[in-house]
């Protein structure tokens, strides 16, 4: 049976867990339609291999509660990938890619409060995807900024062109960004952290 | 052979009951937050429930509670539950994270960058 020491260890590798002194967390959220880059994105920049955390969605979650007779309950399993970046001692910044379709995003309680803001991550190939993202964000007054994943077959589109396609104010910056490419991905995230600094700044003047 | 059992899902809605006891995740009333930092006070004490005994001894270097998600293989709305427990009854220390939602600090966003540009 279970003696002491048969358990199996779960938990962080010992080269991922968190200084003692990490006393605080930021989170920034990547959002984008399936398969445009998000956990490439996250995996490229984060210190640890990106982990899954899973929401169950039941039957009774979406608003079915009329289940006749002793059916399964059926369950549908969203997944969320995370990564983390330690950016000093005490402060180590989190990072989910999550899925951009709006109905997943309330699984995750308070996903986007306190998120210092958001990437959406676009592929020009599917710009379609991602007006339905850029306006929730717009209504939950997320700051974000736009990254365009550069895919090799993908057609290349001046930003201005962008932004008009994508129907966004002149502030909101769009970068092209290489998923695959750590320091491309960790210029994107510094990027939007100008953004954030430049709207902090403004609303300190006003 | 099993009989007519269906096999236990690690994921049914069914198990996530029994270990939260039945209780569903107390979202609004917890103040817990996806990258909040949990930290272990003591480690497990034996006959524990063996889900917060793996918090307690993964917990022992800060870890947040999505962290100990995917390492439990349990939804952060279960894992929640868990750790409110725990919180309740002091065993491990919840380290809020930085709320930032409406205004964030421009102290925040620089040290963010510089760590940024370390990578």
């Amino acid at each position: 049976m279970d003696f002491k020491g048969s358990e199996p260890v779960v938990g962080p590798r010992s080269e991922d867990a968190l200084p003692e002194t990490a006393t605080a967390a930021v989170k920034v959220v990547v959002v984008g339609g399936f398969g445009v880059g998000k956990t490439t994105l996250v995996g490229s920049v984060s210190e640890i291999r990106p982990l899954t955390t899973e929401e169950t969605m039941t039957q009774a979650g979406v608003g079915v509660d009329d289940t006749v007779g002793v059916e399964r309950k059926s369950a549908t399993t969203v997944a969320m990938d995370f990564g983390r970046i330690s950016l000093n001692d005490e402060l180590v910044l989190y990072l989910f890619g999550t899925p951009g379709q709006q109905r997943f995003w309330f699984l995750w309680n308070g996903l986007f409060d306190g998120a210092l803001g958001a990437v959406v991550l676009v592929d020009t190939r599917r710009l379609e995807v991602s007006f339905d993202v850029i306006g929730r964000l717009e209504e939950r007054g997320v700051p974000f900024l736009v990254a365009i994943n550069s895919f090799p077959d993908a057609p290349r589109h001046p930003i201005e062109e962008l932004r008009t396609a994508l129907d966004l104010p002149a502030g909101v910056p769009i970068v092209e960004c290489d998923a695959r490419d750590r320091a491309s991905s960790r210029d994107a995230l510094i990027a939007l952290m100008r953004y954030l600094h430049s709207l902090a700044a403004s609303r300190e003047v006003s | 052979m099993r009989g007519g059992d269906e096999e236990w899902d690690e994921g049914t809605p069914e198990r996530l009951y029994v270990i939260t006891g039945g209780r569903s995740a107390p979202t609004e009333n917890s103040s817990l937050d996806l990258v909040t930092l949990i930290v272990a006070k003591s480690g497990p004490t034996p006959g524990m429930q063996p889900e917060h005994a793996a918090i307690l001894r993964m917990c022992h270097s800060p870890l947040s509670v999505a962290e100990v998600s995917a390492y439990l293989h349990l939804p952060v709305s279960v894992v929640t539950v868990l750790i409110d427990d725990l919180l309740s009854t002091g065993r491990v220390l919840a380290r809020a994270p930085v709320a930032a939602a409406q205004l964030p600090d421009p102290a925040l966003i620089e040290a963010v960058i510089h760590g940024l540009q370390r990578l």
